[in-house]
């Protein structure tokens, strides 16, 4: 399946990557597409994460064309 | 009733004012307004700051927004709602955060206005990054506020 992965803010200096567009095969969660896609990086403590931008769990199953997004603590306002 | 995201400087007042002559702002419904006006300072953590970078992630941003300001609207009896958030390169004494809400009833003018703005900081998908002497850093959390409104 085809999905989009964002990294925001301090995560993707982190992993040096703000988007990235992967081909991965067989049963997916947001877990395991970080650790496809951040590059052996460890999951920084707070991280939290997005499916098709909504905020969402890391055990969410991942589906084709989903956009994955993972990003620190929010700090607006 | 709009949420917006802005990446020029804006006068919160005057947005205010201008959102009250509106077109379909009904004056004689309205017995009370409450506004939350959140601005830079030029020190954090025992820094002088310069300017930051309000990232965000468009879209997820402009939607968690609105879910915030209908969330608002069913727990409370509100006329209007207006939000206004910076992004971009912000300097010290600009607004970042604008959170205004109209009501017949001061009660719910003032709740929503603050449980609006304790959400938008916990759940809206915005980052601050500061500038100063010393180079750049993360904001790494916001400070805690009251939520069991």
């Amino acid at each position: 399946m085809q999905i989009k992965v964002r990294f925001f803010a301090s995560l993707a200096e982190i992993v040096d990557c703000r988007e990235t567009d992967l081909s991965v095969e067989g049963d997916h969660t947001v877990l395991s597409i970080w650790k496809v896609a951040a590059g052996g990086v460890a999951i920084p403590d707070g991280t939290l994460c997005a499916v098709n931008r909504l905020h969402c769990e890391f055990d969410r199953p991942i589906l084709n064309n989903d956009e994955v997004a993972f990003f620190p603590p929010m700090t607006g306002g | 009733m709009t949420c917006s995201i802005v990446t020029d400087c804006f006068e919160p007042l005057e947005q205010v004012i201008r959102f009250q002559k509106g077109s379909g702002f009904n004056k004689g419904q309205i017995g009370a307004s409450a506004v939350f006006v959140g601005t830079m300072r030029d020190f954090n953590d025992g820094i002088e700051v310069e300017s930051m970078f309000l990232e965000h992630y468009p879209d997820m941003a402009e939607k968690v927004l609105n879910e915030i300001r209908k969330e608002a609207i069913k727990r409370w009896h509100l006329n209007e709602v207006l939000i206004i958030h910076r992004v971009g390169r912000i300097f010290p004494g600009e607004a970042i955060v604008l959170v205004a809400t109209w009501s017949g009833h001061r009660a719910h003018a003032f709740e929503s206005c603050r449980h609006m703005m304790e959400i938008l900081k916990s759940r809206a998908p915005f980052w601050k990054k500061e500038r100063s002497k010393e180079g750049e850093r993360w904001v790494s959390k916001n400070t805690e506020g009251k939520t069991d409104l």
